[in-house]
């Protein structure tokens, strides 16, 4: 357990530089998909309510864990979706024009 | 755990491969031109994942999850094709979504386990879900403020801060409670409906302009309730995208906080909309000077360089689309056409950068307040549409200001400046803007999406009538 945890601490510690320093480049520009696109990375979530729902401990866990997979494929699906959707319409005037 | 079964092994590997995914996903985000490649790299990391864990040996029964899946896609897919300018509603929904699964999931694990707990466990797992549930109250109630089914007025009590801190305390001495006693099933109800009430009352006093920092906050809230989800079910996936998603909101909160003058402490205890109306007297003695479109156009028309402002009332009057044939029938005669965004311009970050982005206008035309603010003193007319605060040089000159040192668009530098605005009625923050009464400013009164239009009718030399 305390392994685990030291492990996990050193992910998160390591995860959370590298989201920081590419985050801080991201230009203003692109601001509303970022947050689309974390949103719909975030719903990773969706594979701690699988093995709960899947795993049937209880009624009452598998009701719960159902539920989550189905807040957490809409954000999937959404997020996806639409950031795609914003990124398409992002042109440049024209390329090389000083 | 020592014969660990050979499909522990494979999935393990698949989740390194998704998360180095979601981290290129991320890098390519830096630019437009690679941005598309980024989502690839996302959905395969996430199809990865999600078929990895399929082959979890504990899974006995799927078809609740087949079932969830598909309702969870058919729901999903309309909520990727909403208009673009219910963006900021549709980020806020999401949020709340995110955090409901990741609260759920907390709480079954709680029941699962009790009583026997370990103390970090405990912590981690109260952590997740007392975020997750004000996550997930506070996001509801700023989507409804963002469509409008709930007032966009901030709703403020004296003592407000008091009973919120108070509501937080008591559920993170529930919490601490929990962690010393994990067998008290009893008091677990209350640690996730306190912050339940707490997401409402957090997000009640925050009006309209204040959205994109809480937005931003609440992703940052979101991705840390995640990556304590991570942690409680020891999957390292899991907490690589929660703290991706965490830093994140928590830099896009610092970059909103610092664009309205807010300290930072100020940001994370959610002490937002705490700006007094300003006395509204002394406003109604002095003169503004009005113009009508045709006016408007010949101003227009005879410049050499204009910087166009848009902010919440061109989203509010769909004017963007009006807004490109002007930028088409300016570039046409050869003025020189830019716009400057605001950082808190809307009611997200980069909320008008998308809505100009859908209108086919190029990005390499649209300028953040850094770059633009230099070129207001040579700019011949600045075109401010449906933006306020941001505008007001008040927050560079007049110290008893509510918004006092907030960096703003300097375009009452420019030769020329014409504001499309409704009536001369304060926003709601009740801030006067004294860019109104100068010499050089000409005020357009009117719907932005009509008066823009008449002004493009007027630059085709057609319709008098418009």
């Amino acid at each position: 357990m305390s392994s685990n945890l030291i492990d996990g601490l050193f992910v998160f510690m390591l995860a959370g530089f590298i989201g920081f320093e590419i985050i801080r480049r991201i230009s203003p520009l692109l601001h509303t998909p970022l947050m689309s696109l974390t949103n719909a990375l975030d719903a990773i979530a969706v594979v701690g309510a699988i093995v709960l729902a899947g795993e049937h401990k209880s009624t009452f866990s598998t009701v719960l864990g159902t539920i989550a997979i189905v807040a957490a494929t809409i954000n999937i699906v959404g997020g996806f979706l639409i950031t795609d959707r914003m990124l398409r319409m992002f042109k440049t005037s024209r390329p090389g024009k000083p | 755990m020592i014969n660990l079964p050979a499909t522990t092994h494979v999935i393990e590997v698949i989740y390194l491969i998704a998360s180095a995914l979601f981290i290129l996903a991320l890098k390519w985000m830096i630019s437009p031109a690679t941005a598309r490649r980024g989502i690839l790299a996302g959905e395969i990391g996430m199809v990865l994942a999600i078929a990895g864990t399929l082959l979890h040996h504990g899974i006995v029964d799927y078809k609740w999850i087949a079932i969830a899946l598909v309702l969870g896609t058919v729901i999903g897919i309309p909520l990727g094709k909403v208009h673009m300018t219910a963006v900021p509603q549709r980020t806020a929904l999401s949020h709340a979504f995110g955090s409901l699964c990741v609260t759920l999931v907390g709480t079954a694990e709680f029941y699962l386990r009790s009583p026997e707990v370990p103390r970090f466990m405990m912590s981690v797992l109260s952590l997740e879900v007392i975020l997750g549930a004000l996550t997930f109250t506070g996001s509801l109630m700023a989507a409804g403020k963002l469509q409008e089914i709930l007032p966009q007025r901030p709703i403020t009590y004296k003592g407000q801060n008091l009973v919120n801190l108070s509501f937080l305390a008591v559920s993170i001495a529930l919490a601490v409670y929990l962690v010393l006693h994990p067998g008290a099933k009893q008091f677990f109800p209350f640690m996730v409906g306190i912050p339940l009430v707490f997401g409402v009352l957090m997000v009640i006093p925050i009006g309209g302009a204040d959205m994109p920092t809480v937005i931003s906050l609440l992703n940052s809230y979101a991705g840390l309730s995640a990556a304590a989800m991570g942690f409680v079910l020891n999957s390292k996936l899991l907490i690589i995208a929660g703290a991706l998603d965490g830093s994140s909101g928590f830099i896009l909160s610092v970059i909103m906080s610092k664009a309205m003058n807010r300290s930072f402490t100020n940001v994370l205890f959610g002490a937002f909309g705490q700006v007094q109306p300003a006395a509204a007297a002394g406003a109604e003695e002095k003169t503004v000077r009005s113009a009508t479109a045709e006016e408007a156009a010949q101003i227009l028309a005879a410049a050499n360089k204009v910087v166009i402002v848009p902010g919440y009332g061109m989203a509010v009057a769909q004017a963007q689309h009006k807004v490109r044939e002007l930028y088409d029938a300016l570039t046409k005669r050869g003025v020189d056409v830019k716009f400057a965004i605001h950082p808190v311009a809307g009611r997200m970050p980069g909320h008008m950068n998308v809505l100009l982005a859908e209108a086919d206008i190029p990005y390499d035309k649209l300028l953040d307040m850094d770059e633009i603010n230099s070129d207001f003193p040579q700019t011949d007319v600045a075109l401010v549409i449906g933006a306020n605060d941001v505008t007001n040089p008040a927050a560079r000159t007049d110290a008893s200001s509510p918004i006092f040192g907030m960096p703003i668009l300097d375009v009452d530098k420019a030769r020329t400046v014409m504001v499309i605005k409704r009536s001369m009625s304060p926003g709601f923050a009740g801030i006067d803007n004294p860019l109104y009464y100068l010499d050089r400013t000409l005020m357009l009164f009117g719907d932005a999406k009509a008066f823009v239009g008449s002004i493009v009718r007027e630059l085709a030399g057609g319709g008098s009538h418009g």
